[in-house]
């Protein structure tokens, strides 16, 4: 996360002004520190060739003009299911190999308008589906704390480049958790907005009615900023809402620890969760007291359904959301197939991988005729009381804490013959996809094994600016180490990148 | 009917709904700013949207929605306040996502309905839903050797789906209710109606029951039947082949056929079995669609004078036939140039009887002359040199007494053929009416002289050799002679 320039996003603008450093240098040392950690981390899928030159083109603007925004010039990488026109969009999925975004994911572009240069794009699970990073096409990416465990999926890729200072911020999508988990396994702020507060245009879709963009970051007030970049309505995403993104700026500086109402769902914290975690969110519990906040007990009795749920509404939207890719016209496809139905079998038996396989076939099933009321319809019912639940919960509190993951960072295959077991590592984050509410994962330090913790909140509509607050006073009570890396290839791994 | 006499059809009663697809006259397609345009070269109206990329989403366009607003007010159909599109999941190369965007449990539009008219009478064809969905691609085949082309042109452009009751009892009244939503349509502008281009498709949903008998038969759907002479020919093959099964003991099976226009027979297409699991969901990537009820009333007080509206106009006003009124109304554009017509001739100065006369005059001419050259030439005629201005000034000069009916109607005819100004034609001709009193006088004798015996007659009281002398002075003056002057001179002659 440390680099020799700067340590936040104002930092870096100041610096910049000063001309402490040029954006070529900057952009050169994130680029030479990829180059020496992705064969061992594998943390980029593609490394943008244009960079450097993007640059000096910025530095050359920035002799005669100031500079319009913090971002001008500001390092960025973003997970391989963004698009950005004309470069590669994989989506760590061979399905898509060869081809070529023709339009720029409208977060991206308002990212891009301010002046960021992009450095590459980040390893995932095959399109955004896991919780491991183990499911992609291109190998695992590792977790910068400890290369023989997982980063955390399915957004591993930009949680880990941003843990092991590939980047300052990254951008990931988040469906049930792919943000906020590979945050809490990486160490580092993870945020995923509510839902229809920034564009979905141009992400890769998995579940569209849960999928959202947000930002990693070395603190609150970084990802804030990023957000605000990225939020507001746009004319390519009908379900992104208008409204003023300055207002998590307003969010931002109108919260204090004191006085804040901690929502505290206590069935959560109880079995199933690894007791260092528990240990951890009790010390958190108790400084937050401390600091003047009030714990209010609340319960969500639907969120027990949660992974269920999930696990049919997400695999529905996404056995439709994946019937574009049948080789037709761009992408993967068989060479000389029998016939148009064995071009459509083969194209995708070979195109897919196994994970995403299963969740075609379990969301082709919960639609189909004669199980769609028992299965995806019952899910949507329940989704609403989900929401329900927690909307209630948000009339007696200003957010609720939660765990991130159940677990550590786990190693490498313990949990790929067990889908399930997977599946429940995103038991606590699910809920805020389900409900379409704001959260994000802050870490609280490493455990014992030196592997970083998360805690988690969750906010009502429209809060991220009164989280990130919270998040950023959480931070301050635990100040994180920094994870021991190595350049090289790390043992038992073939090398990584694009196979 | 071939071969089956229509007692024994009287023994059967035949139960059709009917769905139209027609295309809606937006500028752009319904969820991406393609052009929505036919005939334009392979994949040129193209986007990532609507070839399904990844990462894009789709965008609906309101004018779409204003369209079908549009056609359901027309129909009288109820607008749902608040309408869901859904996803329609099928593998097609034509199908980009894999997946139509349609709307399935809330359309759009519900109820409404249709008069329509045969020669069994007049009744109600009941609207069962109108919704917007896409069109899908076109798979091209032709010409390309082991291989299949895929043209996107068409994906994506805006649809409106018409579904009736199953309240049509033949195919007479199929083809009747087709013409007459295909002239809704066109009257308010929603759809150009063409069905070579295919912006006007159509399936037929079959069975047969016996007369009296409450429920319906197992149905049979007929796919894509692309003109209303199939349509009609498509029924009547399949409305046999249903008794003829029934009557040997066989089951009618519950399927889809398709029509083939060079044997006129239909053949199965897919079973019951076989049919498609579409795994209907709500689509995410669109919110419910929300009228505002302000748009339903704009919409409403802008609709267009209606093509049963004005039948009944043209009725009332210029005391025309339902018959000739429908003929008129029938062809959007002959409707038109009528109506400029009369309009041209309804000049301020002159008296009501004098336009009353030129509108008789007008109507007929356009009945017969300019419908022929329209149903022969197609609306060109209607443009150009035989406009609907030059044409009403070559009447102009029969109302003057100029030139004879006679003598205008061969003009224009002559006039289309040579791609002419009418009036242009007359000088060329020389043409000029009879009026003079001593020409005519001199002809009419003639005539007198030529038949004494029918002249003693007519004097012995058989009046009605009066139009005999009339028609024989005429054909005397090829034409030329100005009838109201002959009678004037021939009454006057005859008394003796
Ligand atoms: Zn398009």
């Amino acid at each position: 996360m440390k680099n020799p320039f700067f340590s936040s996003l104002a930092e870096f603008a100041r610096g910049r002004d000063e001309r402490r450093f040029s954006i070529e240098e900057v952009t050169r040392y994130f680029l030479s520190r990829t180059e020496a950690l992705n064969p061992s981390l594998n943390v980029c899928l593609s490394i943008n060739q244009n960079a450097v030159n993007r640059a000096r083109q910025i530095d050359a603007r920035l002799v005669r003009n100031k500079a319009i925004s913090p971002f001008t010039g500001y390092p960025v990488m973003i997970k391989d299911n963004l698009e950005m026109e004309g470069y590669p969009t994989t989506c760590a999925s061979r399905i898509l190999s060869g081809y070529l975004s023709r339009r720029t994911a409208t977060a991206v572009a308002r990212l891009l308008s301010l002046g960021v240069v992009v450095l590459g794009k980040t390893n995932l699970d095959e399109f955004a589906m896991g919780s491991s990073t183990e499911n992609s096409a291109f190998g695992p990416t590792r977790n910068p704390w400890n290369p023989a465990r997982v980063p955390g999926g399915s957004s591993g890729g930009s949680a880990a480049a941003v843990a092991a200072g590939l980047a300052p911020l990254s951008l990931g999508s988040d469906t049930g958790g792919s943000i906020r988990q590979p945050a809490a396994f990486c160490g580092v702020l993870g945020v995923k907005p509510t839902y229809g507060r920034i564009s979905r245009s141009g992400l890769v879709a998995f579940s569209s009615s849960l999928d959202q963009i947000g930002p990693f970051a070395g603190s609150g007030a970084d990802a804030l900023e990023a957000l605000v970049a990225m939020s507001g309505k746009d004319p390519l995403d009908m379900t992104t809402v208008d409204r003023d993104p300055a207002e998590m700026r307003s969010g931002y500086q109108s919260t204090e620890v004191m006085g804040a109402r901690i929502g505290i769902p206590e069935a959560l914290f109880g079995e199933g969760l690894d007791g260092s975690i528990r240990e951890r969110l009790k010390d958190l519990r108790d400084a937050l007291s401390g600091e003047g906040a009030r714990e209010v007990s609340v319960t969500l009795p639907h969120s027990r359904f949660g992974i269920n749920v999930y696990y049919l509404v997400a695999t529905s939207e996404a056995s439709s959301n994946l019937s574009r890719f049948d080789g037709v016209r761009y992408g993967f496809r068989v060479k000389n197939p029998a016939d148009l139905r064995a071009m459509y079998e083969e194209t995708r038996d070979q195109g897919f991988g196994d994970e995403v396989k299963r969740r075609i076939l379990l969301g082709t099933f919960a639609l189909s005729a004669g199980y769609q009321e028992a299965f995806y319809r019952k899910a949507r019912k329940v989704q609403a009381l989900i929401r329900r639940d927690f909307l209630e919960a948000f009339e007696r509190c200003d957010m609720i804490l939660t765990p991130t993951s159940p677990t550590p960072p786990f190693a490498f295959g313990e949990k790929t013959g067990d889908p399930l077991s997977m599946y429940l590592s995103d038991v606590y984050t699910i809920t805020a996809n389900l409900a379409g509410l704001p959260a994000l994962s802050v870490p609280v330090g490493i455990d014992s094994h030196g592997l970083p913790i998360g805690a988690h909140l969750i906010g009502p509509p429209w809060s991220e600016g009164r989280l990130l607050k919270m998040a950023d006073r959480i931070a301050g009570l635990y100040p994180m180490p920094l994870p021991e890396l190595h350049a090289g290839h790390a043992d038992g791994f073939s090398e990584g990148g694009r196979r | 009917m071939s071969g089956r006499s229509d007692t024994h059809l009287r023994e059967w009663e035949v139960v059709v709904g009917l769905e139209v697809h027609t295309q809606l006259l937006t500028k752009s397609k319904l969820f991406c700013r393609c052009e929505n345009r036919f005939g334009a070269p392979p994949n040129t109206l193209v986007c990532p949207v609507c070839m399904g990329h990844p990462g894009t989403l789709p965008v609906l366009n309101g004018e779409a929605v204003r369209l079908g607003l549009r056609a359901g007010l027309a129909a009288g159909c109820r607008v749902s306040p608040v309408s869901v599109f859904e996803r329609k999941h099928y593998f097609y190369p034509d199908l980009p996502k894999g997946y139509q965007i349609s709307q399935y449990a809330t359309p759009l539009l519900t109820g409404g309905g249709l008069r329509i008219r045969t020669e069994a009478g007049e009744r109600t064809i009941r609207i069962h839903r109108m919704h917007l969905e896409e069109d899908a691609g076109k798979n091209l085949h032709a010409g390309i050797p082991d291989r299949s082309h895929v043209d996107l042109n068409r994906a994506g452009v805006p649809l409106l789906e018409i579904v009736s009751e199953p309240d049509i009892r033949s195919p007479d009244e199929a083809v009747d209710y087709l013409k007459r939503l295909r002239q809704l349509l066109r009257a308010t502008k929603v759809s150009d109606g063409n069905m070579e281009e295919g912006s006007f498709r159509c399936d037929i949903n079959l069975s047969i029951r016996r007369p009296g008998s409450t429920t319906f038969g197992t149905r049979v759907e007929i796919k894509n039947v692309n003109s209303f002479r199939f349509v009609h020919k498509a029924m009547l093959h399949e409305i046999e082949r249903q008794i003829d099964a029934v009557e040997s003991g066989e089951k009618i099976l519950q399927e889809t056929r398709l029509f083939d226009p060079v044997s006129g027979r239909t053949k199965p297409m897919r079973s019951k079995e076989e049919a498609l699991d579409y795994r209907y969901f709500p689509e995410p990537d669109l919110p419910s669609l929300v009228i505002d009820p302000a748009m339903v009333e704009e919409e409403r007080s802008a609709l267009p004078e209606l093509p049963e509206e004005k039948v009944a106009r043209f009725c009332a006003e210029i005391g025309i036939t339902r018959a000739d009124a429908e003929i008129l109304v029938a062809e959007e554009g002959l409707s038109r140039y009528f109506e400029e017509g009369l309009s041209l001739l309804r000049s301020p100065s002159s008296d009501g009887d004098a336009f009353r006369k030129a509108r008789e005059r007008w109507t007929s001419f356009v009945l017969s002359e300019v419908l022929r050259e329209v149903n022969r030439q197609g609306e060109g005629v209607l443009e150009g040199e035989t406009s609907v201005g030059h044409t009403v000034a070559l009447l102009g000069k029969v109302l003057s007494g100029s030139l004879s009916f006679s003598q205008a109607k061969e003009v224009y005819g002559r006039a289309v053929e040579e791609n002419k100004n009418p009036l242009a034609l007359v000088e060329e001709l020389g043409m000029v009416q009879l009026s003079g009193d001593d020409e005519l006088g001199l002809l009419v004798e003639s005539v007198l002289a030529e038949n004494p015996a029918e002249v003693a007659s007519y004097r012995g009281g058989k009046d009605r050799l009066f139009g005999f002398f009339v028609g024989a002075v005429m054909k005397k003056s090829r034409g030329k002679a100005n009838p109201e002057k002959v009678n004037e001179i021939l009454r006057d002659k005859l008394k003796g």
